[in-house]
């Protein structure tokens, strides 16, 4: 929707507005929907007197993929596909949140040490979220050099990933029930030196920008949101503890265990772009620690939980077993029974409350199934933040906020 | 964190203020689920946003469901509501017929269920009475089916050389 007010437009282009005019009149600008500052494709259409935006109207759905509708005509163990292309920046999380909707629906334990397992790939996710959105806070105003340290880290982290399961950046991550193997010696030794260097880089970045006069006096005041309206807008996530709501789901409805860890949840108070630069650099250092407790306390046990319907047999049992050789079948032609049933499951992801609603009627691919897309709800709220400040502002406001293109027209 | 609410205490306090409204009410997987006529929807939505005692003032996610088999009821609203301070969630159903697909919007009480009505009008062909600006959200506007009715199959319906049945569909 737009906040522009047409009708105080006259017909010779001077217009009324209860903000002070500089110019006097209106110029159109489009920001998107390729433009470096959007960071996907994604238009607002800006109203701009001089320097100043007046108001502004979004375009959305340049990437949309019919994701809800594909679901529902794929099997169960396809729709991860589907979920690491919502937000890419931390696909693992999507894919975890996705395989525990689906053991929600099915009512399977997880065993202990599946569980943290899937909380150090979450974690290292959200940092990998995080540092892009710093960092190319950073980039955008002006400061390029933390991004390109930030993203030698972001590389390892990818590293691990690859590790884990072969892919980077779509990972497809884990099966319905845990993981597809155990993790590495080669994981574990990459896990542990990332997490020597990581800091002493991170650091780094921290005292280039967190105190930095110019950095603070550019972001302070910048797009700022109040709790009540962030609430309004069901915003989750970073951008609403910016605001200075201390919700988190990790705490209020733990899942995978993330009762046993440890952690703070850092808030803001004003929800400008610096508030919401803080709290993700807060978060980062929360992950971290909570890495080091998962690999300390790391039970021992299965990676997966027992659900041979859900995991395709070793080859040899398939040719010479034949309860495997069934199992093998029916994954592959999708046919594992599935019980009717209607579950909503949620996780933190890197931007917000990511949220699956399933609907099942048993049929071998989900009745319905929707995403609650954290980007999508909170990205509306974009005009109300930017009118008003200058065109630099709206630029950081867009590039704090962390809009995912993919998450946000799924 | 446990709930500061038990389902048996909201749904009682719910039906002592709308009583007979509240057409059904489950717990699928313990997530409380009640059913409301769709005339009725904003008024509840309203009260439980100002209810001091249950405090269900967070707008988590709407969106529509289609069931073309259900005469009169074939779409499905979904509203999950939130309450954070006393951590409890709560999913609020309500049905429309195909011939009057229509409901009251919920803008004027949650900001953020703007783009969410919106996708479910572009998607479901649901209107949605008092939007301020319901057009299509996602998919182009030329565009004259709402794509997520089942009547819309994924593939295309001309192709003659896929069969459904060799791929156990």
């Amino acid at each position: 929707m737009s906040t522009w007010e047409e009708e105080k437009i006259h017909d010779d282009g001077t217009y009324e507005s209860s903000l002070d005019t500089i110019d006097g009149s209106i110029a159109t600008l489009n920001l998107g929907p390729t433009h470096p500052a959007t960071h996907g494709i994604f238009q607002n259409i800006l109203k701009v007197d001089g320097e100043k935006i007046l108001g502004s109207e979004q375009t959305i759905g340049y990437i949309h993929r019919a994701f809800e509708k594909l679901a529902e005509r794929r099997p169960y163990n396809q729709i991860t596909t589907i979920t690491d292309r919502l937000n890419y920046c931390s696909s693992p999380i999507n894919n975890m949140g996705w395989h525990m909707t689906v053991e929600k629906l099915i009512g399977a334990e997880i065993p202990k040490r599946a569980q943290y397992m899937r909380v150090i790939i979450m974690e290292l996710a959200r940092i990998s979220d995080h540092l892009v959105c710093n960092s190319v806070i950073g980039v955008d105003t002006g400061a390029l050099t933390g991004f390109t340290y930030l993203f030698q880290q972001r590389e390892k982290i990818y590293d691990l990933f690859e590790e884990v399961c072969g892919a980077r950046l779509t990972t497809n991550m884990g099966r319905i029930g845990g993981f597809e193997r155990d993790f590495s010696p080669a994981f574990n030794e990459k896990l542990k030196a990332f997490l020597k260097d990581f800091p002493k880089v991170f650091n780094e970045f921290d005292t280039l920008l967190s105190r930095n006069r110019i950095f603070m006096d550019r972001t302070r005041g910048a797009g700022p949101i109040s709790a009540e309206r962030a609430l309004e807008y069901s915003f989750s996530g970073p951008n609403l503890r910016a605001a200075g709501v201390d919700y988190d789901v990790r705490v209020m409805e733990p899942y995978s265990s993330y009762e046993d860890f440890d952690f703070n949840v850092p808030v803001g108070t004003t929800g400008d772009t610096y508030d919401r630069f803080q709290v993700r650099q807060e978060e980062i250092r929360q992950s971290l620690r909570i890495i080091e407790q998962a690999l300390a306390k790391m039970p021992e046990g299965s990676y997966k939980a027992d659900l041979p319907e859900f995991y395709l047999p070793p080859k040899e049992e398939v040719y010479n077993n034949m309860e495997a050789l069934i199992y093998h079948f029916k994954i592959v032609m999708g046919e594992t029974p599935i019980p009717a049933g209607e579950v909503y499951h949620c996780v933190e992801g890197g931007n917000g409350e990511l949220g699956f609603y399933l609907i099942s009627d048993g049929g071998r691919s989900p009745y319905r199934l929707q995403f609650r897309r954290p980007c999508f709800i909170y990205y509306q709220a974009y005009p109300e933040m930017i009118t008003g400040s200058s065109i630099s502002d709206a630029v950081l406001t867009l590039s704090s906020m962390n809009v995912i293109a993919g998450e946000l027209d799924a | 964190m446990a709930s500061k609410l038990t389902n048996e205490a909201v749904i009682e306090r719910i039906k002592g203020q709308f009583g007979s409204d509240i057409l059904s009410v489950e717990t699928p997987y313990d997530f409380l689920t009640i059913e409301v006529p769709s005339n009725k929807h904003h008024e509840i939505i309203e009260w439980l946003k100002k209810d001091e005692i249950l405090n269900i003032s967070f707008l988590t996610n709407l969106g529509g469901v289609h069931y073309p088999d259900q005469t009169g009821r074939e779409f499905a609203l979904v509203y999950h509501l939130q309450s954070m301070p006393n951590n409890f969630r709560l999913r609020l159903k309500t049905y429309v017929s195909k011939e009057n697909p229509e409901v009251d919007s919920i803008v004027d009480l949650y900001a953020g269920a703007n783009w969410m009505e919106r996708e479910t009008f572009d998607f479901f062909g649901i209107t949605f009475k008092g939007h301020p600006n319901l057009v299509r959200i996602l998919n182009e506007d030329s565009m004259d089916y709402f794509p997520m009715r089942k009547e819309y199959h994924l593939e295309d319906a001309t192709r003659e050389d896929k069969d459904d049945r060799f791929f156990g569909r």
